[in-house]
Formats: structure tokens, sequence, C-alpha cells
């Protein structure tokens, strides 16, 4: 059954098994790979991704209820250019091995078109379900904060 | 210079020679058993060809941003910034052995500088050079490349400048080298690029010469890692995000009774699925190959297998059985330290306590992974893998190839922490290579699959008796047992490896401690299920078991536990790691609520002291604040190794507070995130880190931020609650916010 959805702006219908989830899609039937795979069952956060605004994982979301719907990925946060979240990821220098931070990223920048100065606590709250093994914690706060900024500044 | 001639008289010559469309500059090893990576007999660290300049890191990317200092050690020479240089991992070879990592395995603390000491570290590159380990590993790619890389961007300079002062009829000593160009005095600029071909013809009139360290504008700063950018936008290729045309994917699942037996399987409902292509069988198991992740890893769980038992026994208690009644004298592995007379010494009131750690996974963010592709007599495989030459070994073992048919494609890894040195997911994935030849398969294990079959780092035991003397501990015997690592991990390669396991007692025997009477004996459980390498090996264990007894001792003699331990280490730069958290965490002052614990390990040569503070809140305990000073020799780049030290901290402490595989009918009980949970964000403390540059000799950090972690935290417990916990994981015993 074609299904036909929003990825990053662009129009795209995808005919693959209606319960794949959103985040098989992405990766093998259109090769968005920035959206990783960690665990399956939402206990990572690695596949995070916005859902008509909303973060999610994606890998608890099925083709068919994305019918219609808009997906943003990691390529697509910055609408061709940086993104402010990336650009403060950058600058605080945040990924080490890097495979959860496009997750981690996609819960940032939800966290910050919602709540645009959020506490330390806020932070902590938002990002919870984003495990990191490498432990960049300490540099993923300081890149909210440093990317809340920028966003204000603009 | 006396790097450059303590090297080249074991053997290098610096040389270049035309590639296909460009240049390598390199060394050239004569006597070498081995092939060559690129071309004629040259082992390339930089090539340069009509796009620019690549350098190769011979060492694999796992996060610890390897690719990033290795690079700056070349660029550093050839005066190039890292915006100026691509940087690859390279091909599987022998010519990039790794003798550092070996280096570390000789009985000899790191302490110790001696004549004998130094001989013996510098016989064991001979073995490591005929064994050809390309080895990612053991905090060792730094102390390994730092001559060797440096003096490759040099050769490839001089051989450049010599090029140019031969086009431009100018002296070599009077051209200087700025952003990828040779200047002369007049101020012509004749490019790297278009110099590479003439610099390949170029006989070195004399040997590179290094820069010294005042003249350095990249090494000793932070760099942006050459990574960061694609780590930031989701384009960073790792294994799992192999693209290829044709390409299939698959999953296993094999017995999760560590190497059991299958004893049949039922695939019918399986093969029948959407998008399957066929089930095939694996070494203890079976995999599905499909048209999607996603429908294999369906298919697979709809695969009635029938397992064999676990050949070890079935249960934590017993597995805890018989590690506890491995303290025997046949089971002695090694006495690495025996000063004094410990047993003369140990007698009246004796301080006598037991610790235990669990196993743990390593539970990398991206799970097992790799793709191989059997086409036309030629095995390709792509993996993010600590191994890669090993790889070559097995590729051409399973396929009946000759090696020079096997290529190695490395990776980005998601996560290594050792993980990525073991062949199981390799052989896998060439087996499914034969099933579909002619076709690219890319496997991917689901995070059951990973958390499940793992080599996991060891459960251990620790027994101390100690005792006091005048405020300082006058006898200290140390016994701890754990089936072997090395046993276990290179017998899953076909080695054995003979003599005993240093790994048993690492982070424990070579401490820098001066106890009058100090013995440290490690006992060698038989092996029962598959262990391996975890982020600092026995350290990990072992500085939990030593570092906690310090703390009790230091409690027991009424001493603050940083004096204690300042009165008994007389290495200079210990004393100052220990000095400099003391300092950053305010040591001595105490805030209501509050209580702070500190640890010290030296491992990988590394002296680390940690301090952890803790609140008690009505939610159960947190850690307010996490502080640590390391010293490296030298701090090749800052940022970096601070990054390094809190990461490491931050998995050292989640193994502490809730890290933990139990088994119970032959099978991990934990298999995925919920009930092997990491720390996440709320919990983490911020974390700040000192680097010193007080050793003789240059260290990697990717481990010895590790070990003091679960340590300084127990002890801050204790000074917190007066709780002294010596079991694993923490949270058994108090409740973390």
């Amino acid at each position: 059954m074609a299904v036909s959805f929003t990825v990053n702006g662009q129009a795209r219908v995808v005919d693959l098994p209606p319960e794949m989830p959103l985040l098989w899609v992405l990766r093998e039937g259109l090769d968005l790979t920035g959206t990783k795979f960690g665990c399956g069952i939402a206990s990572c956060g690695a596949c995070t991704v916005h859902l008509d605004g909303a973060a999610v994982r994606s890998c608890q979301v099925t083709l068919a209820e994305v019918a219609g719907a808009s997906v943003v990925t990691v390529e697509g946060l910055g609408q061709g250019a940086l993104h402010a979240v990336q650009e403060a990821w950058i600058a605080a220098q945040v990924a080490q091995c890097g495979y959860c931070q496009s997750g981690q990223i996609m819960q940032a920048a939800a966290l910050l078109a919602e709540n645009p100065a959020p506490t330390g606590d806020e932070i902590d709250a938002a990002m919870e379900g984003n495990l990191c093994r490498c432990g960049t914690y300490p540099r993923i706060r300081a890149a909210v904060q440093d990317a809340a900024k920028r966003l204000s500044e603009v | 210079m006396g790097t450059v001639m303590k090297i080249a008289r074991r053997g290098f010559l610096f040389g270049s020679v035309a590639i296909l469309g460009g240049v390598a500059f390199g060394w050239w090893k004569f006597a070498t058993p081995y092939g060559n990576p690129v071309a004629g007999g040259l082992n390339p660290y930089v090539m340069i060809d009509g796009t620019g300049v690549t350098i190769i890191a011979p060492r694999a990317e796992m996060g610890q941003g390897v690719h990033t200092t290795l690079a700056a050690l070349v660029a550093e020479e050839m005066d190039l910034t890292l915006e100026q240089v691509r940087v690859i991992h390279g091909p599987a070879s022998a010519a990039y052995y790794n003798s550092a990592v070996l280096g570390e395995g000789v009985p000899f603390a790191p302490t110790d500088t001696g004549w004998l000491a130094e001989a013996v570290r510098g016989a064991m590159e001979v073995p490591a050079k005929f064994l050809g380990l390309q080895i990612t590993g053991g905090s060792s790619s730094v102390p390994d490349a730092f001559d060797k890389m440096r003096l490759a961007g040099a050769a490839a300079r001089s051989a450049l400048v010599q090029a140019a002062a031969g086009r431009l009829g100018v002296p070599v000593g009077e051209l200087r080298t700025e952003g990828g160009f040779v200047i002369a005095p007049d101020g012509t600029r004749l490019g790297y690029v278009d110099l590479a071909e003439a610099a390949a013809g170029v006989t070195l009139e004399s040997e590179p010469v290094l820069k010294d360290r005042a003249e350095w504008t990249l090494l000793g700063k932070s760099q942006p890692r050459v990574d960061a950018v694609a780590k930031s936008t989701g384009a960073a290729v790792y294994t799992a995000d192999l693209r290829l045309p044709g390409m299939l994917y698959a999953t296993v699942r094999t017995n999760p009774r560590l190497g059991g037996a299958v004893k049949g399987y039922d695939a019918s409902v399986a093969e029948g699925m959407a998008g399957v292509v066929k089930v095939v069988p694996v070494d203890g198991g079976a995999a599905v190959i499909a048209r999607t992740t996603w429908q294999a890893m369906q298919a697979a769980g709809a695969i009635a297998f029938d397992w064999g038992d676990a050949p070890y026994p079935a249960t934590s208690a017993e597995l805890g059985a018989v590690l506890a009644a491995s303290f025997t004298e046949e089971r002695r592995d090694s006495v690495n330290r025996d000063d004094g007379d410990v047993d003369r010494a140990l007698v009246g009131d004796v301080f006598e306590v037991a610790y235990s750690v669990p196993y743990l996974a390593h539970a990398t963010m991206e799970p097992m992974t790799a793709a191989a592709l059997l086409k036309d007599g030629a095995l390709t495989v792509w993996a993010g893998h600590q191994l890669p030459t090993q790889i070559l070994v097995e590729g051409a073992a399973l396929t009946g190839l000759p090696a020079e048919a096997v290529t190695v494609n490395t990776m980005l890894m998601g996560g290594g922490f050792g993980r990525r040195a073991e062949m199981d997911v390799i052989r896998q994935v060439i087996a499914l290579a034969k099933a579909v030849e002619g076709q690219p398969v890319l496997l991917t294990w689901s995070r059951e699959e990973d958390m499940t079959h793992d080599g996991y780092r060891p459960a251990a035991l620790a027994r101390v008796r100690a005792k006091l003397d005048g405020g300082k501990i006058a006898a200290f015997d140390f016994a701890t047992c754990s089936s072997s690592v090395v046993e276990s991990q290179a017998g899953r390669l076909g080695y054995s490896v003979p003599g005993p396991d240093g790994a048993i007692v690492q982070g424990a025997w070579e401490q820098p401690y001066r106890f009058a009477h100090h013995r440290v004996t490690g006992y060698r459980a038989p092996a029962m299920v598959p262990v391996g390498s975890w982020r600092s090996v026995g350290a990990s264990q072992n500085a939990f078991f030593h570092e906690s007894a310090v703390d009790e001792l230091a409690h027991l003699a009424g001493v603050d536990p940083v004096a204690f331990r300042l009165g008994q280490i007389d290495h200079g730069p210990s004393r100052k790691v220990i000095e400099a958290v003391a300092e950053m965490s305010d040591w001595g002052t105490r805030r209501a609520g509050r209580a702070k614990g500190i640890a010290f390990c030296m491992s990988f040569g590394v002296p680390v002291a940690e301090v952890i503070e803790v609140e008690e809140t009505a939610a159960g305990l947190r850690m307010t604040g996490a502080w640590a000073a390391a010293d490296v020799g030298i701090a090749l780049d800052p940022g970096n190794i601070e990054a390094q030290v809190s990461g490491a901290m931050v998995y050292g402490l989640s193994a502490a507070i809730r890290g933990e595989i139990t088994f119970a009918d032959g099978m991990a009980e934990q298999s995925t995130f919920w009930d092997f949970e990491p720390l996440r964000m709320p919990q983490c403390p911020p974390i700040a880190v000192r680097v010193l540059e007080g050793l003789e000799r240059i260290r990697g950090i990717g481990e010895p931020g590790l070990p003091p972690a679960a340590p300084a935290l127990a002890n801050a417990i204790f000074a917190l609650t007066g709780q002294r916990i010596r079991e694993l994981p923490l949270g058994k015993a108090v409740g973390f916010a």
C-alpha cells in the first residue's frame, strides 16, 4: 500500500508494509540514514524525529500512521543550512562516537521550539529519554543552553 | 633529534612513491615481512593527489577522537591545518602494527623507567611487529603514533621542500612552508599538490627534523574534531548506514546460552514472511536475509529454535560460587608484587574484607553491525572494527580465498569500548555473503541480540587483608579472582597466550602506593561465560576493590582520605593529580547534606584521581559534582582529553550505579536499555577535568578516566551515610534519584 507524507519538506510516496516503523522507512525506504536504530523499543532516543513538529521515537510510529503528516529528520532540520542546535553542537564539540547525536539534536530542537529558554532541570527532563554511551551529557547540556541563546539572538 | 635516530636505527627509511593518480609519503621498512598497503613497499601516512592532502590515521574512530589527533600529528609537521586535510582510516594492513599495545603488557610498573623495564618494553615491539596486529585499543594509539606519524609528516614536508628547491634553484634552507605551499624568499608559492609528483622522485638529503614543542601550532591545543560536522548533521556513515546497489539486509539469532549448540530450528513460518529472501544457518543459530532489516527482524522472531545447554554454570549464584572457590594455590595466576613479608606482618588486629563486581555488557549505541560482498573471487567486508587485520585472516579462512583477495573497509563505530574487537559478527556476515554470493548484505543485530551475546566484563571478587600502623598501611595483601579476558578473547580468535594474564590484576599490582609489606595476587577462575575487553579492562574492577579498601583503612586510621593517600604515594605525577582534584573539588569544605569521596588509579600508565559529591534527597542519592585530574605526559588535544576523561567517568558511573548482567538458565537476564540502563542526563553530575603534563612518557586517555569513578562514588556514599557498600552495582544497596 502506497503511503504519502512529507519528509523534510518534500512530498514522498512510499510503497512498503503499512505496519513498518517509520525508522526503517526512513533508513531503508528513503535512504535517510541520519536517524539511527538503537533499541527498537523507545528506550534510547537514537531514532528521534519530528512528526508534525513534535519529537517522536520513529521506531514506535508506523508508516500507516504518518500518512499525510510532515516528518523532519536530522538531514532536514536546518533546511539546507545548519540549525542553531547543530551550530551549538559543533561549537561545543559534543559528538564522540556520534551515533546518538542525531536523536539528541532532534530532541533538543523540539524542546527549544516549545520552550525557548529552558532551565537546567527542564533540559535534563526533556533529554532524559536520549541515551549517550560516550557520556557527552555535560556538553549536551551546555550546547542546548548555547543553542537557546543563538535562537534568541536571531 | 634523538627520537629520529632511535627510530631510524630500527630500520626506517623515509620516502615517497607515485601511486595511481597521486603520491604517497611515509616510510619504508626494510626487512619487513609485510606486503605494502599501497604500493612499492612504502608504508604511507600521507597521500597527495589532485584533490589535495589525505592523511591515513590507521586506528579506528570509535568516538575517542583518534582520527583528529593522529591527523594533527602529521598536519603539524607539514604546516597544514586540519581543515586542509582529509582523514581516512586506510587499508587493513600489518604494516600499521601497533607496538604500544603490547608494550603495556610487560611486567614492569608504568612508573618504572629503569633500563631493564625500558629494554623489555623495546623488545616487546618485536612480537607486535611479527604478529602484525593493527589494533585499536589499550589506550595505545597516541603513544604508538606520536613519533611515527610526526616523522611521516616531516618526511613528506622535506620531500616537498626538496622538490621545490630543485624546481626554483633555491637552497632548501631558504624555503618555508605554510598552508599547503612551499614559499620562496621572493614570495613564489608552489602548492603541495603541484609538487607531489616531483617529490615522489626525491631522495631525502637528510633525516627529517621534528619541530620543537615551542613551534607547535596544532598540537597541544584543542582542535575541532574532523568528524564534528558530519556527526551533527546525520551525514556520518556508520556501518549500519552503508547503502550499496542491490543490498540485502539481515539479522541473526544465536543461542542465548553462549557457545551452546543448536539442536535444530523450524524456519518454515519465517521463510514465508513478506520480504524474506532466505534463512541461513550460522554458527550457533540462524540468520534471516530479507529486503529490509525490519522484515529480517520480524522473521527472525518467528523461527522456533531448540537450543542446547550452556557450556558453563547456568545461574549467577553458581558462577559466583566457582569464582569464590578459585582462590586456591593451583588457580594462582600471578604474584606481580610481593614486597616485604606480608604473611609475617599480618598478625594481630588485621583488617579483612571482601568485594565483588558483576558481569557487564558493553552496550554500544550502535548494535553489532557488519556488511560483506563476495563477488568474482574477492571478499569485501565493511565494519567498524578494532582489529581489521584479523578480519583479513578470518575472511581468507572462511572463503578459502587468498588474503590478498580480502578487503576491509573500516567504518566509523557507533561506540566500541572493546566490544568491536570480537569476530562474531564478522564471521556471521561472511557466511551470509557466501549464501548470497554476488549481492552485498548488511547484518544488523537487534538490541536484544547485542545485550545477550557479548564478551562481558568478567565478574570478579577480591579479598583484602591489611594492617595499619601509625596512621599508615603497614601491610596490604590484595587477592583478586576472575576468569581470564586474555584467555577467553584470544581463544575466540584461535590463539592461546601463555603465561599469566596481567589483566586480572591490572589497576592493582602497579599502583604507586608504598606499603612496607605489599602483595598482589591474581587468581584465574575457570573459563565460564565468554568475557572480553571492556573499557579499562581489569582496572575497571580492581580500582573499585583497591580504592574502596584504601578508603576503609583511611577512615579506620582516622586520617583524611586525601592526606592518607598522599602519605603513602611518592610518585610525583600521582601525587599531583590527587592534590589537583582535592583543590578543584574544594575537598576540605563540606556542604550540609552532602559529602565527597575520592579515588585514585593509575591505569595504562596514566595517574587519575577523581572526587564525587553526593547529596541525600527525598527521592534518593543524587550526584552533585564530579572532578577529575589526569596526567598524560603530553596533552596533544586538551579538549578531547577532557571529553574522554569525562565520558569515561560517565561510563564507569553507569556501571557503578545500575550495571549488572546476571544469568539464569544459562542466559543473560538483561536484554535491553530498560533492564541494563545507563545513566541518563538528569543523573549525570556536572564534571570538571584538569589535564596535567608531569609524566615522562606520552600516554593515551581513552580508558584511564573510568576506573576511579566507581570507588569515588562508593567512598562518597560512605562519607555521607556511613554505609560501606562492597558489592556493585551500588543501586542494589541504596536508592538513587
